[in-house]
């Protein structure tokens, strides 16, 4: 492929004068566009990935013959984050200025005023760069089918962080229904990482003839070895590197990929703070003076957590050490937008030396003088830390460097792993994702309300969406009955069906009012419904200033008088009216709050497995700090240290008590999972199970009686996912909660109604006493389907415990102990810590009881 | 409340007497007057599912119906009453008796068969039903009680009354649980709603107020009994 000649002149000279050479992947993505092919481009950030999807559209437009009627929109982007659309319509200015180029490229998102909506109605821009959401408006809208004739192209932005949700299920819908309005409409994705290529793809692609076959075989055109075709446990990109540019075509694919230069090596490195790790928690307590140290020593360091608490008490901790006043500034989800918008505008200008932050820095605006990233607390899957690290340096050719913080011992083992994994080049595996039903009957409604469909076509419209591409025709016809009359078995609502087939057999909307309610609620994808977190007192308090969000569940525990951290400050909660809680400032009380909240990401089933062989392989052991060497050296005396594939079961009496470990690595969703349903057999039993904590590692549960003669092959049997599972899961708070969801984004319920008068007190009706309802008289309903569903991956990972529950099957070790063995001390130690007690007597108690539990494992 | 006095029954319902007539709260939120015979039961709203779908087109399942006539059908059986009060608000709308299917319609017939069926309306359904059996009425009276579905405001001694669906919260550390409940200060009585689809409002509500001179026990409605709450020991929503 040569340079010179790829670009039309006015872009190779911009280019010049800019001091820049075309990298190869944006060579190749022109050549994609010349091609008229779809193209997933995977390059690490900084590697000009934004313009190289770009690129073949303002070269298209370029070329474009004056014409005297006014165009449609010839390039959509869609990107995940409202900001960052924004800030790439700026990022787009320059270009285009600076080569005096007659395109036009606007942002649209639900922050934009309705004067410019209705503007970009009339006039297209040639370039919108807009938001899943607002194109699911699009696709509601009577106007869809002329607007978007005349598409080109459509770009998703960072497409690892899209695919894999319910708006991922909701954009590939969108995409289907723009390539039937344009069918020459070609699609590009963008990723800095994806776990596999081939998921995304098949996610991203246009699926004509029926479902691809995934992970077959792939062609390489130019040389080069393919990556690894297969799925989990990891996929292998870096070490059969293509050349730069290369492009490989598969032959079942529709989407090509392409792939940018890998970049420097990054550098990872394992904190071990004053050569020791701690035996249990989450927090990184004990390494926090260290890690001041380090910001201290950097440009600029980006501290990712993995939960908004962490953020707030890591952020608290740093202050408390600020004895130099560094610039050091904290972003997660909760706060508000203007005040995440200040600490970004901060770090544009380069005046933070660090930023507590969650996921919502995990991808989005670059910033070129990060030359840092801190991992506080385990990263719980390779591909999560890759993203973070591709945060720093966004300067191809200099390293990225990052280092973990492991905030315990398992942690240390994971953070041990996940840092080879990335020097290695392996990223976690993900499993395929099934489009939701809720989702497509939101989509389904909005089709309706833009024009008449015939249910064939649709339904073999909706299956060229990968999500839905096995799509069963009989689901489908479940979907569209529960779109049009609610899908009951009793069949009352027929005259009042949301769409109607007309005499043409065509389906459409019933009325202006059905089409009219819809819009007002398309979108409402699962977000939690959030208060506003005010400033303001006593008896009436007055609407003061909006301090950020937090989820409903959140106050819902608090009492007037409790404090919390919140924004990095101390707060007192004073009520609770309507969606504002009110606070007012408490600088100098301790927050009474526990300011723990677990990890929410659970960890890489990848990740756990290489901790697992680690653990046996003794030759590992010598990266490992002393005293975790000496821990490991001490279970495998005490107790058994277990092969790869064995799990490790442990039972011992404790105080009064009999208990049951065992180390599964699964995660702390399969694991509550399973404590649940380990519990629910253990009564039957007649063990009289007491109580249980699990952690991402390990399931600890005690009992009156000792379970050291059960039959555990039989305890541990498969078939509890069937009807315990069932009996559990239907009585769930978790399943209320997902059917909650469910019944939002189906449209069941509205979050918004059209005209509706504010009362002044408001009846709560809730879905539970929907759920309740109709869990007794229709079991089967979709909308509980899909509840299940959500519950059994999102809430309780029960693919993930099956998988686990056949791997395990006549391989349980089990070691009968006299007492407490040395890897069981870590989720010994957490049984207290589930409530905190938050003051000085029940700090003290712990601390007794966690010397003694140590003395006793380790002498 | 000091002159209020009440027990828990073998069947988890609170004894009480209001305004001195023997009455017991059952967990089903029914009232059942021993000396009478007669059970009372507060803003069934029939048919809110499908009220919803003929006026919005909101597809809500149409089974609260049968749902209610479920629990109303196992207190009939468990009380075996002479006499049926249904305290306004019966229907969730006028045109609801319309859009009842045929089984359901034939049930609530049914209820009346050897037994008093009295609708008192309330704002919901002002006509009461037309084609069912029973009588309609404003209010109903039996011995020194008073039936009426709107409580008035101010001191109404023996007056039952439905309308404002009395929920209440209690919280214990972390932990809250929001229920249907009875008012009483022992002169008078709210009824929470029996209806599968009702919400509950807030005892702390200001629409309350007016009718409690001294502060009121709440009754809530637990799982196999009825528990007796303090007003100190409710929580605003």
């Amino acid at each position: 492929m040569l340079a010179a000649d790829a670009l039309p002149p006015r872009f190779s000279d911009w280019f010049a004068a800019r001091g820049w050479a075309p990298r190869a992947h944006q060579l190749a993505m022109v050549e994609k566009g010349r091609q008229g092919r779809d193209a997933l481009l995977i390059a690490p950030t900084g590697g000009g990935k934004t313009l190289a999807g770009f690129l073949p559209s303002l070269i298209e437009l370029s070329e474009r013959p004056p014409r005297n009627t006014p165009a449609g929109v010839h390039t959509l982007y869609v990107s995940p984050l409202k900001a960052l659309a924004v800030d790439i319509e700026r990022n787009l200015a320059t270009p285009i200025r600076e080569m005096g180029l007659k395109v036009v490229a606007e942002s649209r998102t639900g922050d934009t005023g309705e004067a410019r909506k209705a503007r970009q109605r009339l006039r297209p821009p040639d370039i919108l760069l807009t938001t899943p959401e607002q194109l699911a408006l699009f696709c509601a809208w009577e106007g869809a089918r002329e607007y978007f004739a005349d598409l080109s192209c459509v770009i998703v932005d960072e497409a690892h962080a899209m695919w894999l949700n319910k708006r991922g299920d909701l954009l590939a819908l969108g995409l289907a229904r723009l390539q039937l309005f344009s069918p020459k409409m070609r699609r590009v994705g963008l990723s800095a990482t994806v776990d596999d290529p081939d998921l995304v793809r098949r996610w991203l692609g246009h699926h004509d003839k029926g479902p691809p076959p995934v992970g077959e075989a792939m062609r390489s055109v130019g040389g080069g070895s393919p990556p690894s075709p297969q799925t989990p446990p990891s996929v292998d990109l870096r070490s059969t590197p293509p050349p730069q540019g290369e492009v490989l075509i598969s032959t079942d694919h529709t989407v090509d990929l392409v792939l940018g230069s890998g970049g420097a090596q990054p550098i990872v490195e394992v904190l071990v703070s004053g050569g020791k790790v701690p035996w249990a928690g989450h927090t990184a307590e004990h390494a926090m003076a260290e890690v001041y140290e380090i910001i201290k020593a950097s440009k600029t360091a980006l501290v990712f957590v993995n939960t908004r608490f962490q953020a707030e008490f890591a952020f608290q901790e740093l202050w408390k050490l600020n004895d130099d006043g560094l610039a050091i500034a904290l972003h997660h989800g909760s706060l508000a937008a203007e005040q995440r918008r200040k600490v970004e505008a901060a770090m544009a200008r380069g005046e933070i030396r660090a930023v507590v932050c969650t996921s919502t820095l995990d991808m989005g605006i670059d910033w070129g003088d990060v030359d840092l990233v801190i991992q506080l607390a385990a990263p719980k899957g390779a591909s999560r830390m890759v993203q973070r690290i591709g945060r720093a340096n966004h300067r191809l050719d200099e390293p990225s460097r990052a280092i973990l913080v492991p905030a315990s011992r398992f942690e240390m083992l994971e953070c041990r792993a996940a840092a080879d994994a990335i020097l290695g080049g392996h990223l976690d595996g993900e499993p395929a994702r099934t489009g939701a039903l809720d989702v497509l009957a939101q989509h389904v409604m909005g089709l309706a309300c833009s024009e008449p469909f015939a249910l064939t076509d649709l339904y073999d419209e909706i299956r060229a969406a990968g999500p839905y591409a096995d799509l069963a025709w009989e689901d489908f016809e479940t979907v569209v009955d529960f779109v049009s009359t609610g899908g009951y078995a009793l069949k009352s609502y027929d005259k009042f069906r949301r769409i109607v087939p007309g005499q043409d057999g065509l389906w459409r909307a019933r009325n202006a009012q059905t089409v009219l309610r819809h819009r007002m609620n398309v979108g409402t994808i699962v977000t939690a419904a959030m208060v506003n977190v005010r400033v303001g007192g006593g008896k009436r308090p007055m609407g003061g200033r909006k301090v950020g969000e937090a989820e409903e569940g959140f106050f819902e525990s608090m009492k007037p008088g409790d404090t919390f951290i919140f924004a990095g400050q101390v707060w007192r909660f004073n009520s609770l009216v309507g969606t504002d809680a009110f606070v007012s400032p408490a600088p100098d009380k301790d927050p009474m709050m526990p300011s723990w909240g677990g990890s929410k990401f659970p960890l890489s089933t990848y990740l756990a497995s290489r901790v697992r062989a680690m653990m046996h392989d003794e030759t590992e052991w010598a990266a490992l700090p002393a005293d975790v060497q000496e821990w490991l050296g001490y279970q495998k005396l005490r107790s058994i240290m277990p092969t790869e594939d064995e799990l490790l079961l442990e039972t011992f009496p404790h105080g009064k008590r009999f208990h049951l470990v065992f180390y599964s690595f699964e995660g702390r969703l399969a694991h509550t999972t399973l404590a649940m349903l380990l519990t629910r057999r253990l009564d039957r039993l007649g063990i009289g199970p007491l109580g249980f904590v699990a952690n991402d590692y390990a399931v600890n549960i005690w009992s009156l009686k000792s379970m050291e003669d059960l039959d555990l092959d039989a305890l541990f049997a498969q078939d509890m996912l069937g009807d315990d599972l069932e009996a559990w899961l239907n009585e769930s708070f978790l399943m209320k909660r997902a059917f909650k969801a469910c019944a939002l984004i189906s449209g069941l319920i509205e979050r918004r109604h059209p005209g509706e008068e504010k009362s002044g007190r408001q009846v709560t009706f809730s879905t539970d006493l929907i759920y309740d309802v109709l869990r007794r008289h229709q079991p089967d309903h979709l909308l509980l389907r899909c509840a299940r569903a959500d519950a059994a991956t999102g809430s309780l990972d029960v693919a993930r415990l099956g998988d686990m529950l056949a791997r395990v099957q006549g391989k349980i070790r089990h070691a009968a102990l006299d007492r407490v063995s040395p890897f069981a001390v870590p989720i010994m130690l957490e049984i207290g810590r589930e409530r905190a007690p938050g003051d000085a007597a029940g700090e003290m108690i712990l601390a007794e009881a966690e010397e003694d539990l140590i003395a006793e494992a380790m002498s | 409340m000091s002159s209020l006095s009440f027990k828990i029954s073998d069947c988890g319902g609170l004894k009480i007497e209001v305004f001195g007539t023997r009455a017991t709260l059952r967990h089903s939120g029914a009232l059942w007057l021993e000396g009478a015979r007669a059970m009372v039961v507060a803003d069934l709203h029939f048919e809110k599912g499908s009220s919803y779908a003929a006026r919005f087109g909101q597809m809500l399942p149409p089974y609260d119906t049968r749902e209610t006539l479920d629990r109303l059908e196992r207190e009939l059986a468990a009380l075996n009453p002479a006499t049926l009060i249904f305290l306004g608000d019966s229907f969730h709308d006028g045109a609801g008796e319309d859009r009842l299917p045929a089984d359901d319609r034939a049930r609530i017939a049914a209820l009346a068969l050897g037994r008093d069926l009295v609708w008192a309306v309330g704002n919901h359904d002002a006509d009461g039903p037309r084609a069912l059996p029973g009588a309609v009425v404003d209010e109903a009276a039996i011995g020194g009680l008073a039936f009426r579905h709107e409580p008035l405001p101010g001191a109404q001694p023996g007056e039952v009354a439905g309308h404002l669906h009395p929920a209440a919260r209690v919280t214990s550390g972390r932990a809250s649980v929001r229920r249907r409940c009875f008012v009483t200060d022992g002169t008078r009585l709210v009824l929470p709603a029996f209806g599968a689809f009702t919400g509950g409002l807030n005892i702390l509500d200001a629409a309350f107020a007016p009718l409690f001179g001294t502060p009121p026990l709440a009754a809530a409605l637990g799982r196999g009994r009825v528990h007796a709450v303090g007003w100190k020991s409710l929580r605003p929503d």
